[in-house]
């Protein structure tokens, strides 16, 4: 990196959607408005203002279809009348949409256009069916598949990707690592008061996920336990230089410093080379820690993309944390759990949390910045001094528009 | 038979009913499936929503296409493959959309009984008066020069009547869906003596396709289900009577329909079954069963006076509950009627003194909707009855008798010779009165 670049002041909504005690789908409830003012708000309140803003990001995948509403960069002057007139830009990646709006932030410091850059990301998805939902998530893929796709396309193509794993590696223990990620991710979320399974009171998640997938009602080898739910939220940060920190008097001990990222990009009108591998990911990691000039020993938390539970295990051996195939024993283990030598995705993830597709890649940074600087609260956990870095994955797509970040407190 | 054939033009009589909207779903999906096939391709199918109000008509084509939609959207992914070829056909959406207009395109509604004289099949849901569905079928029968097949879903007339006096020799069966028919599984099958075998033959594919649960009775009055209904009906109001002795008839309702929701684990009270029924539909299935009935008699004085009182129960056109014994705020009992002083009398202000003088309730007691579809009901009835039984309480007791009477009713009706044994009768409750546990057991013994 040839200049320090700093995240600072993150803000999430609540993950809103089936779960939340709060939630009912027939009553009317916050939308994109209000969710990207909070969030917005969030972050103003805590770096001295609009003022203090050089220009803003916006990052939402497809509110266009969700919310029949486009040019989202026009919300921004709505977060805060202090924000009119100044740059602001929308992103889009898929269910990648967050992390790109994060490296939009990141590129103007690098580039000196900007000290200080709000992040945004935004998405609200309970607004028709998930019957009709899967249709415009589908459009994450490429449109001339979806006609032969699942009528649940992307859980469809995960499901593909699960039965491909389990005939080389074995049906019952994929199952069992499947099953332990989603109590992970349970127990987690369960210490994170915006996280969609906040509420969840399940006595034993890990049975509960154990359940057989049903062909007939939903996909061959996923049963619901092992997808991310329909989420409504927005997630909020600032991205800011040396200068930026000074100006809006926030204390090096409450940053995290972006010590390096990468980005990959993969064909999409092709399937994947090999269902049993997150490719595009492992190069995203790759140049991320090679930017940063850290191996991957040197990660104490990751955030990574489980949009699905088989997706939380192929990023594990992604990144290399462990070998091809063994990704389930390094979950069935416990490695990835809370207390685990690599704790993964500790305020939930996309299975716990919620996964408010827009808003994920910037709901990572915000969780790894509380961990880092010890504001997670409840869902803190312990970083060794050996350890020190923190790992954020996004992915949009199957495996297409890859963002990895590398974190470090300041 | 070829089943396909006999579906390829239908009437639907008294389409708008309640039971009549469910059969017209259900034959318009299963109709409907069958055009997508590709070996149907060129049949032209065909089914009559006939009904004599018109009015009702539009509400039922409403009612129709949103169902349709529900059902569209859980069978989507099956649907992706009917629609396979359509190449303009890309998303879930629009996949469920033209499915509805397929369903759609095959419902014609109408108010004249002509339509019926074209048809194969004739699905009848007419008001339950015998000389009536006599009139209609000899009508159409004598202007249909296809035989039709008679498809009638009273609930307590003999078929062997109805066959002899409309002259339909053997072309009749008793197809009895339950209320509401897109939900309930059962369907009671009613053979006359003169029943041609190929009707069963047909009903049992169709009912299989529709994933119903069948369940043979033998043809007499009132069958399995309003054979065991009507008589626990009858026992529930003569509690409630009795308990009026000393309080008031408000006060009996109140405990016995308590009793047999909570104390009996039942989806609700009788009577608010009663409502849900119509009184003045139990009130005429009573008068159609009776004269069958030589030693007993199935008559309720209090029914008629509710009926005088002008206070009859039954549903909305949009589903809700109209109030009858009680009145309801969105489909939740607020206030008991009180025949002798021609009013309703609000629960909360009875509440708290009858449920003192029903005493303690069991401690194990759940309630229905959480022990339905419990994988160890079983397990929680045993317990629970047990507790039920070793308690005194003044509830407890109404409660077992009532449940004694019930498990007495059930039996006669296999000694009758009404059900055919003790499973089917348990089955019909089940899954036809929605039960989570049949009447014939020995939780009590």
């Amino acid at each position: 990196m040839r200049k320090k670049v700093y995240m600072v002041a993150g803000y999430n909504t609540i993950s809103m959607g089936t779960g939340r005690k709060e939630f009912n789908p027939k009553k009317e409830r916050a939308g994109l408005e209000e969710l990207i003012k909070e969030a917005g708000q969030g972050v103003l309140q805590k770096i001295g203002g609009a003022k203090n803003v050089d220009e803003s990001v916006i990052g939402n995948f497809i509110a266009s279809r969700f919310n029949r509403q486009a040019n989202l960069a026009g919300f921004i002057p709505y977060i805060d009348e202090g924000l009119k007139h100044k740059p602001a830009t929308r992103v889009e990646g898929a269910c990648g949409t967050g992390a790109l709006a994060l490296v939009e932030g990141i590129k103007s410091v690098l580039a000196e256009t900007a000290d200080v850059v709000l992040v945004i990301g935004v998405e609200v998805q309970n607004t028709v069916k998930a019957i009709y939902g899967a249709d415009i998530l589908a459009a994450a893929g490429w449109a001339k598949q979806r006609k032969d796709g699942h009528a649940y396309f992307f859980p469809g193509k995960f499901s593909d990707r699960a039965k491909a794993y389990q005939e080389k590696f074995g049906k019952d223990k994929t199952r069992l690592a499947m099953a332990t990620w989603y109590k992970n991710a349970i127990e987690n979320a369960r210490l994170s008061p915006t996280a969609q399974e906040y509420h969840n009171t399940s006595t034993d998640p890990h049975k509960v996920a154990m359940a057989e997938p049903n062909p007939k009602g939903f996909v061959d080898s996923l049963n619901v336990f092992d997808c991310s739910k329909v989420s409504d939220g927005a997630s909020a940060i600032a991205v800011v230089s040396e200068e930026g920190l000074k100006r809006i008097g926030i204390p090096l001990s409450e940053a995290v410093e972006i010590i390096g990222y990468g980005q990959a990009e993969d064909d999409i009108t092709k399937d994947p080379t090999d269902p049993t591998r997150l490719e595009t990911t492992s190069i995203a990691v790759k140049k991320a820690l090679e930017s940063a000039s850290i191996t991957k020993e040197q990660v104490g938390t990751v955030e990574c993309h489980d949009c699905f539970t088989i997706a939380g295990i192929m990023a594990v051996e992604a990144i290399g944390f462990a070998n091809y195939g063994e990704g389930i024993d390094f979950v069935i283990d416990g490695n990835t759990s809370r207390t685990g030598k690599v704790p993964f995705n500790t305020t939930g993830g996309l299975i716990g949390w919620g996964h408010p597709t827009g808003a994920t890649g910037v709901h990572q940074a915000v969780t790894i910045l509380e961990q880092l600087t010890g504001k997670a609260g409840e869902a803190q956990i312990k970083i060794s001094p050996d350890r020190p870095y923190g790992l954020s994955v996004n992915m949009g797509g199957d495996d297409k528009t890859l963002t990895a970040i590398v974190y470090k407190k300041a | 038979m070829n089943y396909t054939d006999k579906l390829e033009n239908v009437t639907v009589l008294g389409a708008a009913g309640k039971m009549g909207s469910g059969i017209l779903l259900l034959t318009a999906i299963e109709m409907a499936d069958l055009s997508l096939k590709p070996e149907n391709k060129g049949k032209h199918f065909v089914i009559n929503a006939m009904d004599v109000s018109s009015e009702a008509l539009h509400g039922l084509m409403k009612y129709i296409r949103a169902q349709v939609l529900k059902a569209a959207e859980r069978k989507v992914g099956m649907l992706r493959t009917v629609y396979a070829n359509r190449t303009d056909l890309i998303e879930n959406s629009e996949i469920i959309n033209q499915y509805v207009d397929d369903v759609m395109l095959l419902i014609r509604p109408s108010v004249s009984i002509e339509v019926a004289y074209h048809s194969t099949l004739i699905f009848e849901a007419i008001k339950e008066d015998p000389d009536l569905k006599v009139k209609i079928f000899s009508n159409i029968n004598e202007n249909n020069k296809k035989s039709p097949w008679f498809f009638t879903n009273t609930s307590s007339i003999p078929i062997n009547e109805i066959d002899t006096k409309a002259k339909l020799g053997g072309r009749i069966i008793g197809v009895h869906f339950y209320n509401p028919p897109a939900v309930q599984k059962l369907v009671e099958l009613i053979k006359a003596k003169t029943t041609l075998p190929e009707l069963e033959e047909f009903v049992l594919m169709y009912a299989k396709n529709l994933k119903k649960i069948v369940v043979p009775s033998h043809d007499f009055a009132g069958f399995i289900g309003n054979g065991h209904f009507m008589r626990d009906a009858i026992y529930g109001i003569s509690e409630a009577e009795k308990l009026a002795k000393d309080s008031s008839l408000a006060e009996g309702i109140y405990m016995i329909n308590k009793i047999t929701q909570d104390y009996l684990i039942r989806p609700m009270g009788i009577f608010q079954l009663i409502d849900y029924v119509g009184i003045d539909v139990c009130q005429y299935i009573m008068s159609v069963m009776n004269p069958y009935l030589p030693n007993e008699d199935l008559h309720s004085n209090l029914l008629d006076k509710m009926m005088e009182a002008g206070v009859r129960g039954g549903q909305n056109s949009d589903g809700s509950q109209k109030d009858g014994f009680l009145k309801y705020d969105k489909n939740r009992p607020v206030a008991i009627y009180d025949i002798n002083k021609k009013q309703y009398v609000a629960i909360a202000d009875i509440q708290a003194k009858c449920d003192d003088r029903l005493g303690t309730v069991p401690a194990t007691i759940k309630p229905w909707k959480s022990v339905v579809g419990a994988p160890n009901k079983e397990e929680i009835f045993r317990t629970y009855f047990a507790d039920l039984k070793n308690s005194n309480a003044f509830g407890s007791d109404l409660a077992k008798k009532y449940a004694v009477r019930s498990k007495e009713i059930g039996l006669a009706l296999v000694n009758d010779k009404v059900a055919f044994n003790e499973k089917d009768v348990n089955t019909v409750l089940l899954t036809g009165f929605f039960h989570a546990y049949g009447p014939i057991n020995d939780y009590l013994n």
